[in-house]
């Protein structure tokens, strides 16, 4: 696998990365800061059993200009990518989003708008070269509107209805998009929440995720009994969620 | 990125404080008053003072920032655990020098503790193996130290229970080892006396030693127990076996405070000694259950229920003799608290972290559940170890009174000069640095 994967820097990307990197995957990192980058990037080098070079290159998801190229200098490194993983995101809780339009101008923007863009320049070409493999972290949060989660979650709703779409319609050209909807995982982004009885950790979710590449499935929900839980709440009558605080 | 939460040690004892992550220690640091890893000591040395101190807890920064292969130097930040070292090198032929009895702490935490292992006798301390760290001073500084730069520092951190700054990151020498399993002899040793020439015997014998004692038994067999000595096999001892990983359970809840007293620790304590019913065996045996024996239950410290449990250790000097061990046992047996564990090691010279615990004798480590008498068997334990001129093991501490500390550590006042010098404001602490060391509470 040749991979670029953006937000491999921590939480759930860094752990897949690590992963990819010990089975002697090649991979590029994109990311917003540099420093950060070439720590990631030290790491990985040191756990690939073969010591081949990590490159990286600045990528904001706030600057949606630098895409392309940043995508090219994962290209001319990987020598052609066949896979591109996005974890990168931002998140906030209801209440910050609430009390700053800045703050949710910069999360719908980052996580929907620009993360549907940068998935356009990279389906593109991969499809150029006749497919590969596009895997893009959305959320639970995204399955149904729901009070705690009212912004956050609908930059995540549009995200997978985009996926969902883009699977649909490229599968047939050897594109196989995997979309992810993690539960609550324990990582920085979380670390101010208080955990539920199940919250996964990483290293789990990355297993479980590049599994599921390698099986080119559409769809995982992680870890697994987030599916059932998504389930009961999809089904949930209008009436009850307006009454509980889920 | 925080919340207000009970802080617990490995013995269980709870302190309100507050605990924050990420995976940039540098700015997680910047307003904490301690630092914490996988939070494996048992006392109080990783927790709080107060409710309202931030403790900044390294597991999110765990990359490795450099490896040579040549030389076996490593760098990482302060978070990386030593199972993910073992799982990342073991099957390169690389093993870190110095390990202790579980897996599940973090370089910084090895480092804060100087952490010794099987091999101390040959080896010392994980200190000695440091070549440089990173680390954010109480003031806010960021400063790298070495023994060339800064060496005040850096042997005051190397034992220094996260008090003279956060460590950032860490830089140690792995060893080459040439298979991943361990050639491994078990001794059934009939009485202390016996157990510590055995010891002496083997140490010269085997690069990694160590002892487990049936802490119950009296009279003559009091002491009695099983030496375990190894080396890392060669390739032909192993016979081409490939190398598998260990499968880990978990307690999953707390046992009821009954379940471990008097009579049940002693049944098990002579049952483990009988299953050896061999004088001497020698085979080959993977490195986790060889070195991690209790790691292959995650959460065995619930074994002890509710009321939680402390380690005693401590060293005592060689010059003491025999007759000094045997009087520790004697008043251990006394004293009645039941232990289903108690390890005992013969020590090489002291290392040169300022504050470091091991010294040239034998170190005894023994579980007791808390009691209301604890104190009180702590405080007997303690006299006798400063008669003996011995010292306790900070890490496992919870319960010795600062006069006891201060009459086993003539090295105090000049750790606390050098604390004076590294973090002027005095803003670094925990809730035993203000037990202990006199802090600002
Ligand atoms: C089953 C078991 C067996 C053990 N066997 C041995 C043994 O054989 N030999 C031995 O020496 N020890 C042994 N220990 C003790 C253990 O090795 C030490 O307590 C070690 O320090 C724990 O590491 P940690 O990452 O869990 O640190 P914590 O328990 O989280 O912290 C320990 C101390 O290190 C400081 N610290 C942690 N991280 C940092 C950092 N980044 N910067 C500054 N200070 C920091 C803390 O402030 C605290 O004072 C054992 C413990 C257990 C539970
Ligand atoms: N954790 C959960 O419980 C949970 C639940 C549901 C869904 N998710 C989703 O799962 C994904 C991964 O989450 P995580 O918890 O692993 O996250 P994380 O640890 O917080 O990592 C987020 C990553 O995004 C990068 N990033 C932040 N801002 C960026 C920007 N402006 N441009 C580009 N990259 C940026 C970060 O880079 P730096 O390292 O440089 O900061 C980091 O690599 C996210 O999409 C998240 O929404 C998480």
């Amino acid at each position: 696998m040749k991979a670029v994967i953006l937000g491999g820097t921590s939480g759930m990307g860094r752990e897949i990365a690590r992963r990819l990197a010990e089975r002697g995957d090649l991979l590029f990192l994109l990311g917003p800061r540099k420093k950060n980058l070439e720590r990631s990037a030290a790491d990985l080098v040191a756990r690939h059993p073969d010591k081949v070079d990590v490159a990286f290159a600045p990528c904001d998801l706030l600057r949606p200009e630098g895409f392309s190229e940043a995508l090219d200098a994962a290209d001319a490194a990987l020598g052609g990518f066949d896979t591109v993983i996005v974890t990168a995101a931002l998140f906030a809780t209801q209440e910050a989003l609430e009390a700053d339009v800045d703050l949710t101008q910069r999360l719908v923007t980052a996580n929907f708008a620009n993360t549907v863009l940068f998935c356009e320049h990279a389906r593109k070409r991969l499809l150029a070269r006749g497919g590969g493999r596009l895997c893009v972290f959305s959320s639970v949060a995204g399955d149904r509107g729901r009070k705690p989660v009212a912004i956050y979650g609908a930059s995540k709703a549009g995200l997978s209805a985009y996926l969902e779409a883009l699977d649909h319609k490229f599968h047939a050209h050897g594109l196989s998009v995997l979309c992810v909807k993690p539960g609550f995982v324990r990582t920085e982004m979380t670390a101010a929440l208080q955990p539920p009885p199940f919250a996964g950790t990483p290293d789990r979710v990355a297993t479980q995720v590049i599994r599921a590449m390698d099986r080119g499935k559409p769809l995982v929900y992680s870890p697994p009994v987030w599916a059932w839980v998504m389930r009961v709440i999809r089904w949930l009558p209008r009436f009850v969620m307006r009454r509980i605080g889920f | 990125m925080s919340a207000t939460m009970t802080l617990e040690g490995w013995g269980r004892l709870a302190m309100p404080g507050r605990e924050v992550v990420s995976c940039d220690l540098e700015s997680l640091t910047a307003k904490a008053v301690l630092s914490r890893g996988l939070g494996r000591s048992y006392g109080d040395c990783s927790l709080p003072a107060r409710p309202d101190d931030r403790v900044a807890n390294s597991l999110m920064a765990d990359r490795i920032l450099g490896f040579d292969p040549g030389s076996g130097v490593l760098r990482a930040e302060a978070g990386l655990s030593l199972a993910q070292i073992n799982r990342l090198f073991l099957p390169r032929g690389w093993f870190p020098p110095i390990t202790p009895g579980t897996k599940f702490v973090t370089l910084g935490g090895m480092v804060a503790s100087d952490v010794h292992g099987k091999n101390h006798h040959r080896q010392g301390c994980f200190g000695e193996h440091v070549r440089a760290l990173r680390i954010r001073l109480g003031d806010g500084d960021i400063v790298e130290c070495s023994p060339n730069v800064h060496p005040d520092l850096f042997y005051g951190s190397i034992g220094g229970m996260g008090l003279l700054g956060h460590i950032l990151e860490v830089e140690f020498a792995m060893g080459p080892i040439p298979s991943p399993w361990i050639w491994m002899e078990s001794s059934r040793m009939s009485s202390i006396e016996a157990f510590l020439d055995g010891l002496a015997e083997a140490a010269l014998r085997w690069p990694m030693t160590m002892g487990w004692i049936d802490c119950l038994s009296r009279g003559s067999s009091l002491g009695r127990g099983i030496l375990m000595a190894g080396r890392w096999a060669s390739v032909e001892q192993t016979g081409g076996a490939a190398f598998k990983t260990a499968a880990e359970r978990s307690l999953p809840f707390e046992l009821p405070n009954f379940v471990l007293n008097r009579w049940t620790a002693r049944a098990f304590n002579a049952l483990y000694y009988w299953s050896h019913w061999r004088k001497r065996r020698e085979r080959l045996v993977a490195p986790d259950p060889f070195f991690y024996p209790l790691d292959a239950i995650l959460h065995w410290n619930r074994a002890y229920g509710p009321r939680g449990f402390t380690q005693y250790q401590c060293v005592l000097p060689r010059a003491a003799g025999p007759a000094a061990v045997r009087e520790f046992l004697q008043r251990l047996v006394k004293l009645g608290s039941p232990s289903p564990l108690c390890v005992i090691k013969d020590c090489g010279p002291e290392g040169s972290g300022t504050l470091s615990f091991p010294l040239e004798g034998t170190s005894i480590a023994v579980d007791m559940a808390i009691s209301p008498d604890i104190q009180g068997i702590v405080d007997r334990l303690n006299e006798l170890v400063i008669a003996a001129g011995g010292r306790i093991y900070l890490t496992k501490d919870g319960f010795t009174r600062p006069d006891h500390f201060r009459a086993m550590e003539p090295r105090l006042p000049g750790f606390l000069q050098t604390k004076k010098k590294w973090d002027p404001s005095g803003r670094l602490r925990s809730a035993q640095s203000v037990r202990l060391f006199g802090d600002c509470p």
